[in-house]
């Protein structure tokens, strides 16, 4: 694990059932995370995912990677495009930084619509 | 007229809300939802929780009630008397101090960073309102989290969609040194420059050969086939007479040279395409690629 090293680019097919099972895993009842009718007459195009499953998704992607002895230390994540129901989500990563055992790395979700999230994973690996 | 400055140092002033107790202490069941619905088959998370899910055990709940020292919740209201009624999450940012036992118990304060605006974004005009809350285990703190929403008033309507005009193609610059490349097109065949001199294929075309010096080129007709070496997958700006999202690839002619084209097809590096061209008009016929039917 070097700084420049890629993580596997990953895809997360945000199916309606994806959208609303997180939703309601992270306790999120907003109605635009499960409800079709009031999203769109709130002016989304659909159903979307919401930030603490997006937090979720970004951790997993990196231990996922990093194997299950890493610990996560930080999560930082800015928001882009919704990502709706039926897009998917294709994640790319970088090793950015790396002190001793502290990886810090660049995560990247995309859409088809552009930037979902964009955002940086501080670990900390075993020696 | 609300003074969405001063109601902001007002609420910034009373500091931290008292702590709020989660509903349950973290438990497995509820990890276990999360990582069924995440997808998350990491072995780790049977006595700790993820990390990922501290947010998750404090939030309000389906009939959740803001408390009433809650920063976010007095700025939410003031934001939505003064008409920004929309809201939508920008920042998280989370540190974790340690990992979290099943069986405790968080509660969570939150305080009121800063509140900035009022600043157009592509939503509406808004204000951004960052706070940051800290999570307890009795009193030690064991995460924090710097969260900013965008308040917004929704654009009134979505803009009309600007109608394309319907524009002409571009049309390629025509030279001395492109001129047979052109002429090929229209008789449909790919023509790859020559060195005259040394025989070297080169293209894009060129007035002299980058090995020998000549500057007489001479063309051979390309079989038409190769592989996509690289491509983008273009989006944006509009490009007049084109649908975005189109796909230009580079590819390598079977030949040795690359040559840009528009790609109709799936793309895919490595993929073995062939040459369509296409007439625009009796001056231009445009080559173009497809994937080939029998790779």
């Amino acid at each position: 694990m070097r700084i420049g090293d890629s993580l596997p680019e990953w895809h997360v097919e945000a199916t309606p059932t994806f959208v609303i099972s997180t939703a309601l895993a992270t306790r999120d009842f907003q109605d635009v995370h499960h409800d079709r009718d009031l999203a769109v007459q709130r002016g989304s195009k659909d159903i979307f995912i919401n930030i603490l499953t997006t937090t979720g998704l970004v951790q997993r992607y990196v231990t996922d990677w990093a194997g299950p002895e890493a610990l996560v230390r930080q999560v930082n994540i800015k928001l882009g495009a919704p990502c709706f129901a039926y897009d998917t989500l294709k994640f790319f990563g970088q090793v950015v930084g790396r002190e001793q055992q502290d990886l810090t790395i660049e995560v990247v979700g995309r859409t088809a619509h552009g930037d979902h999230v964009t955002g940086t994973v501080k670990i900390e690996v075993p020696a | 007229m609300i003074d969405i400055e001063k109601e902001a140092a007002r609420i910034a002033e009373q500091g931290e809300s008292a702590p709020r107790l989660a509903r349950d202490p973290v438990n497995q069941p509820m990890i276990n939802n999360w990582l069924e619905a995440i997808g998350d088959e990491h072995p780790g998370y049977t006595e700790v929780a993820p990390p990922a899910m501290v947010q998750v055990w404090t939030m309000a709940g389906l009939h959740g009630q803001r408390t009433l020292d809650d920063p976010l919740g007095a700025m939410m209201t003031i934001l939505d008397e003064a008409g920004y009624t929309s809201v939508v999450a920008t920042n998280s940012d989370q540190t974790y101090h340690r990992y979290l036992k099943v069986g405790e118990h968080l509660s969570v304060t939150t305080s009121l960073e800063d509140v900035t605006g009022p600043k157009k974004t592509g939503l509406g005009e808004g204000w951004f309102v960052t706070t940051r809350s800290t999570w307890w285990v009795g009193d030690e703190a064991v995460a924090e989290m710097r969260f900013r929403v965008l308040k917004f008033k929704p654009a009134r309507k979505p803009e009309p969609k600007p109608e394309t005009p319907r524009a002409q193609a571009i049309r390629p610059s025509v030279n001395r040194d492109t001129e047979y490349f052109w002429e090929g097109t229209r008789l449909g065949e790919l023509r790859i420059q020559r060195c005259g001199g040394c025989g070297l294929l080169r293209h894009p075309p060129g007035p002299m050969c980058p090995e020998c010096g000549a500057t007489k080129p001479k063309y051979l007709v390309s079989e038409g086939y190769g592989v996509v070496y690289s491509y983008v997958v273009h989006h944006h700006p509009q490009v007049p007479g084109r649908q975005t999202p189109f796909v230009i690839a580079l590819v390598e002619l079977d030949e040795g040279v690359r040559m840009l084209g528009e790609l109709d097809g799936e793309p895919s590096i490595g993929r073995r395409v062939e040459v369509v061209f296409t007439k625009v008009d009796d001056e231009l016929t445009m080559p173009s690629w497809r994937p080939r039917a029998d790779r």
